[in-house]
């Protein structure tokens, strides 16, 4: 069954309405917040549990959980602080600009009702540089929210005070990682830290901090209203609740839509997208999370539930559900090259293994498009990719090992097909 | 890693940039900035500060702006920060320009999304007008950069062009913008498809048909 229209959390998705405070109030949006706020930190933490929302940012934490690390008390002075992750730049995933620049209260209500729950004294939305003018819509957003008292002091008549403050990236990638963006807020380079400690023990200037993706905190006010089970009841068990999908690539119209979670790859190209282009026959793969996450050939994502079990069933992952479609007139070798091109230029070259690694895959992957390359390489490759998984600071290295090892896995002939057409045409050469 | 450094330091950059200081316009802005971190946390500010200068230095050269090492010196001083921990952020994020720019910054998105979708013939077009990677065409009107990601996947292929996106871009379309900004227009950002409106389903929207026309409230229907 569809998702109904009146499930749909972000009505105003498109953009066909104002964006403005008066519009988002006529919408629903903060309705009556202080009674939201209310209820109570724990009773809001435990509506939050209940509702199975995992993060929106890609790992799929489950957020109420995550806010349940936070201190109940500082016992030493020290604030609280929620940081907002509007840091979107994996490729494929443009799901939180649509928030930000159509949508700007229902974040800015749910950063009030978060950090309220999680004990924060002020969230810092850290919104990625090159969204310019959607940085400034939320900034219009935020100033219209304080000036008629929704945040700041006794917010939404409260008695509770809390600021929103927007924090503008400079183009990095890997700003996206919780303490890489918590380093960037300091005003340093955006390298990731060593956890422990965890950012709830000792995150933005040594205080307690709870990093959440914009689509994670932007949700909060309505489950509230509506109830973590009529959240729940959309998706498999584990996987619930709606979701922003965004599908480029290869169908007849890309678009983000949300939709119920766990909708099966067919239904949701269909019903949103008119199809893949030449028809179903010409699928080649799909990227269902952004570049992040391996890619699954068209056999097998065809009737795949899009969820995070679903796709991880598939060697894959739901990630930001950034769905990146491929039809047969793709180069997947160069596609996957792109993403290690990608990899290597955002790694922030802290961590040995994945600076000269990123490059080396890179190059390595460039050599494979051609054919200029020997069978034995392809299996170095894949050794290679193993020894930059799981021995970097943060999940850049991982991520940028794992398209390659999707590409090895499904495309292995294709590979070897490559490099034998380009050996035969020197061997004819050099007779 | 990106590979960046910054412009040489001469006399002559000391000439042009030594006595840089924010005007007052600026310096509300920038005063703004450091207001929202918490006291002694100042150089939280260092990210917005680094882009404010770089727009200032475009406003002065009539480009879009970029960072010369007294600029980042001025910075530095302006926060009560050692010199290297600024450069090092102002190497480090792909947005500030260490080199001068062209009046325009053409910036094509070139990574998988957009690629699938046509953003090779893009490249194609802007070197058929001069444009070369990294430099400031010889009229100085445009520097072509090819970027990651902007999250503009399901309008791609799309280019940024100074403030605004470009989304669902032809060689055409691109021409045309191309066209009105060297003219000294400012074309219609976002999609230019004809008919989409944003990021909806361009043969007419899948959900949520109410809102096309109205500010539709759903909760009656909840």
């Amino acid at each position: 069954m569809a998702l109904a229209d009146k499930d749909r959390i972000f009505t105003n998705v498109y953009g066909f309405q104002d964006r403005g405070l008066k519009a988002a109030q006529q919408r629903g949006d903060w309705d009556d917040t202080k009674a939201l706020i209310g209820r109570g930190h724990d009773a809001i933490i435990d509506e939050m549990k209940a509702s199975g929302l995992r993060g929106r940012g890609g790992a799929g934490f489950p957020t109420g959980l995550k806010w349940s690390f936070m201190p109940k008390e500082s016992k030493d002075g020290r604030p609280s602080f929620l940081v907002i992750n509007a840091d979107e730049s994996e490729p494929g995933s443009c799901k939180d600009r649509e928030i930000l620049r159509h949508d700007p209260h229902k974040l800015i209500e749910g950063a009030l009702v978060a950090g309220y729950a999680m004990r924060a004294r002020a969230a810092y939305i850290y919104i990625r540089g090159e969204y310019i003018r959607e940085a400034e819509t939320l900034q219009a957003a935020i100033d219209e929210a304080y000036d008629a008292g929704l945040i700041g002091k006794n917010a939404s008549q409260s008695g509770y005070d809390f600021d929103v403050f927007m924090h503008r990236g400079a183009g990095a990638y890997i700003c996206g990682e919780e303490t890489a963006m918590i380093e960037s807020l300091e005003g340093k380079k955006g390298q990731p830290r060593l956890k422990p400690p965890f950012p709830a023990g000792a995150g933005l200037y040594g205080c307690p901090t709870t990093v959440n993706n914009v689509e994670s905190i932007a949700v909060v006010p309505t489950i509230l209203r509506r109830g973590a089970a009529w959240f729940s009841s959309f998706g498999r068990e584990g996987n619930a609740g709606t979701k922003l999908f965004q599908i480029s690539g290869h169908v007849e119209q890309p678009c983000v839509v949300e939709e119920e979670m766990s909708i099966p790859f067919r239904e949701l190209i269909e019903r949103h997208c008119g199809g893949i282009i030449g028809g179903w026959d010409n699928l080649l793969a799909v990227i269902p999370g952004g570049s992040s996450v391996p890619l699954v050939p068209a056999r097998e994502i065809m009737d795949a539930p899009m969820d995070f079990d679903g796709l991880k069933e598939l060697g894959s992952g739901l990630g930001t559900a950034a769905v990146i479609v491929m039809d047969k007139s793709t180069d997947i070798v160069r596609a996957i090259s792109r993403i290690s091109y990608f990899y290597k230029h955002e790694s922030c070259g802290q961590c040995t293994p994945c600076r000269e690694g990123t490059g080396w895959m890179w190059r390595m992957m460039e050599r494979l498009r051609t054919g200029d390359a020997a069978i034995e390489e392809i299996d170095m490759l894949q050794q290679v990719t193993k020894q930059v998984e799981g021995h970097t600071i943060c999940a850049l290295g991982d991520a940028a090992a794992w398209p390659i090892q999707g590409l090895i896995r499904h495309f292995r002939p294709e590979l070897e097909k490559r490099i034998e057409e380009h050996n035969a045409k020197f061997a004819e050469a050099a007779e | 890693m990106a590979d960046r450094s910054p412009a040489p330091d001469t006399p002559e950059l000391r000439a042009r940039w030594g006595s840089f200081a924010f005007t007052e316009a600026y310096k509300v802005k920038a005063d703004r900035h450091i207001a929202k971190y918490p006291e002694g946390r100042q150089k939280s500010a260092v990210m917005p500060l680094l882009d404010l200068a770089q727009r200032q230095v475009g406003e002065e050269t009539g480009t879009q702006g970029w960072l010369p090492l007294p600029v980042i010196e001025y910075v530095a001083a302006y926060l009560d920060m050692p010199v290297i921990r600024v450069l090092e952020v102002a190497t480090f994020y792909f947005m500030y320009n260490m080199r001068p720019v062209g009046k325009h910054h053409v910036q094509v998105c070139g990574t998988t999304p957009c690629m699938l979708r046509g953003s090779d013939a893009l490249f194609e077009t802007c070197k058929a007008r001069g444009m070369k990677k990294g430099h400031v065409s010889e009229d100085g009107l445009w520097t072509l950069t090819e970027v990651e990601c902007m999250g503009n996947c399901a309008t791609a292929p799309m280019a940024q062009i100074n403030d605004d996106n470009y989304e669902d871009l032809t060689p055409e379309r691109l021409d045309a913008v191309l066209d009105a900004l060297a003219a000294g227009e400012q074309p219609k950002a976002g999609t230019q498809e004809p008919g989409r409106h944003t990021s909806e389903p361009y043969g007419g929207v899948t959900t949520l048909k109410e809102m096309v026309d109205e500010n539709h409230d759903y909760r009656s229907e909840w």
